[in-house]
């Protein structure tokens, strides 16, 4: 992961319902137009959260979202952190192809959203859930 | 639970999706819209998603399973007002709606309903109109 | 290296018991220097400006210009060298302008030599270093937030979207395109259509040299979102090498439409349209 000054102090949600997602997607929101990403920019970036919020919830059975304003130095970003202690993912490889479900979703959800952000790390094991840290800078 | 209105203008049934919906909202506005196209026999469908500042894969998926629905019970649904930011996600995104029809504003997605309608009604007796191929918008 | 506050009561003292000597002296530097490229009156009242702001410095008690009581003279030096930038003045210009202070200083010491003038003459030269090292940094940062703006005003002037037909729009797009200038056309050609409630876009490519995939693709997702949104693309002005580097990068364009000439995009639309108005009115005939 790339080093970067925290600029405010991390806002935590925690996921356990559907609610809870729209609000992770509000919060997101407020923090991505606070660090001005543009128009374009702020869409995806809250698209991302949503889909890895919802699969926090589905698959990960709850757990928490936590997003930070960050700057490295040469410009703003956010990074937000999706953490569950759910199953985990066992084949990451295969979890990010296009089109593999599991929940009966379209498939699109983790591959989706590494597609709209600028940098994505995912830590999963079997049994150990899953932590999912998304970055998206200010152009 | 929040439910997205359903107003029935004419022969038209339109939603237009004010709120950020939770994926449960989605699910009910499903299940409205198919007992009302029922209930009302109206033969178009148009979903106004001006208000939504976007669409991730769970709405993009409720707007097809509408369209499907809604062709089976033969009504023609229309996703309009799509804002640009929304639609440069879908693309990045890899959603590419299909089977849904779109258009940019509520008023275009009545004449896309309508020409429909007409090229449906072309073999009634008292319609002179020539069947011409469909032109894909 | 800070002043004393003992070399800095003496700096201010000998600035301000000298004043109209120092200040003419570092005013005729300047002037060989810029060759009559700034009139006499003006390079008067940014000498007279700067020379007042250290004064009020030292006498504040200053020590160097990092200091609190340096706030005014860091805003002078930053107006100084902004307004040498905007001007075109080069950065050694706006730079020695400031170390001619030193030669100044050096011509007045001279005058009366005794024992710690070479030391004070030292000190003094290292605060008006950091003067000058300051006044370079300004100068850069104006002209890098230049340069911005003026990329910036290029990117608007190079991507107009113009109104062709009712309900037709088109983008002439000419020169290089970068990823960067190809997004911004996409995010502005999108909004145009929903601006007008155009359902057509013509994208004309005559006067693009060359594409490459990520060029390409751009083009792709633009073509693809507009359809989302309920509006078509026609790509017309493809070039034979454009054409021969599309199919040989493998670039799939799929059931785009594509046209040889604008004219061409926008007979092509003319007819779809001319399709959709004649059965609107055959059914209101109907």
């Amino acid at each position: 992961m790339t080093s970067g000054v925290d600029l405010g102090r991390p806002q935590t949600q925690s996921v356990g319902s559907d609610e809870d997602v729209v609000r992770v997607r509000q919060l997101v929101r407020t923090v991505a137009v606070a660090v001005r990403l543009s128009l374009v920019d702020q869409t995806k970036v809250v698209t991302a959260a949503s889909e890895l919020a919802r699969n926090t919830l589905v698959y990960g059975g709850g757990g928490t979202v936590e997003v930070t304003a960050i700057d490295n130095g040469r410009r703003p970003g956010i990074r937000i952190v999706f953490a569950d202690s759910g199953p985990g993912i066992a084949d990451l490889d295969l979890a990010l192809t296009d089109g593999y479900t599991t929940g009966g979703g379209l498939g699109l959800g983790l591959s989706g959203a590494r597609r709209l952000v600028d940098e994505f790390d995912v830590q999963t094991a079997p049994g150990q859930g899953t932590r999912i840290t998304i970055t998206k800078w200010s152009r | 639970m929040e439910r997205v209105p359903i107003l029935k203008i004419g022969n038209i049934l339109l939603v237009s999706i004010q709120v950020d919906m939770s994926d449960q909202t989605a699910v009910a506005l499903q299940e409205d819209l198919a007992e009302r196209i029922v209930a009302t026999g109206c033969h178009g469908v148009i979903i106004d998603i001006t208000a939504l500042d976007i669409v991730d894969s769970f709405v993009g998926r409720m707007l097809s399973t509408i369209a499907s629905i809604s062709r089976v019970l033969d009504a023609e649904t229309v996703v309009v007002g799509m804002r640009p930011a929304v639609a440069i996600t879908l693309v990045e995104l890899g959603l590419s709606l299909n089977g849904i029809r779109t258009a940019l504003n509520v008023e275009r997605g009545m004449e896309l309903i309508a020409i429909d309608r007409a090229d449906d009604d072309h073999d009634d007796p008292d319609d002179d109109l020539v069947p011409e191929p469909t032109a894909s918008p | 290296m800070a002043l004393s506050a003992d070399e800095s009561g003496r700096l201010g003292e000998l600035l301000t018991s000298r004043a109209e000597l120092v200040t003419q002296r570092w005013t005729e530097i300047i002037a060989g220097q810029l060759r009559g490229r700034l009139s006499q009156a003006e390079l008067v009242r940014q000498v007279q400006e700067l020379h007042r702001a250290l004064v009020d410095a030292l006498s504040k008690g200053a020590v160097d210009l990092n200091a609190e009581d340096a706030t005014e003279l860091r805003a002078v030096l930053a107006e100084f060298s902004r307004g040498q930038a905007r001007q075109g003045f080069s950065a050694t210009e706006t730079a020695t302008g400031v170390f001619a202070l030193k030669e100044a200083l050096l011509s007045v010491l001279q005058a009366d030599q005794d024992a710690g003038t070479l030391r004070d003459y030292v000190s003094f030269s290292a605060l008006v270093d950091q003067m000058g090292l300051f006044t370079f940094e300004t100068f850069v940062r104006t002209r890098e937030s230049l340069i911005a703006d003026q990329a910036e005003q290029l990117l608007e002037l190079s991507t107009p979207v113009v109104k062709l037909w009712e309900g037709v729009v088109a983008v002439p797009l000419v020169g290089t395109l970068d990823s960067a200038r190809a997004q911004v056309v996409m995010e502005r050609l999108l909004q145009t259509l929903v601006d007008t409630g155009s359902p057509y876009a013509i994208i004309d490519i005559t006067g693009v040299p060359a594409v490459d995939t990520q060029v390409a693709q751009h083009i792709l997702k633009t073509v693809v979102a507009a359809r989302l949104m309920g509006a078509d693309c026609i790509i017309s002005g493809i070039r034979p090498q454009i054409a021969q580097t599309i199919v040989a990068l493998g670039i799939e364009f799929g059931d785009i439409a594509t046209k040889a000439s604008l004219a061409d995009a926008l007979r092509h639309v003319l007819r779809l349209t001319g399709v959709e108005a004649s059965r609107r009115q055959s059914r209101r005939e109907a």
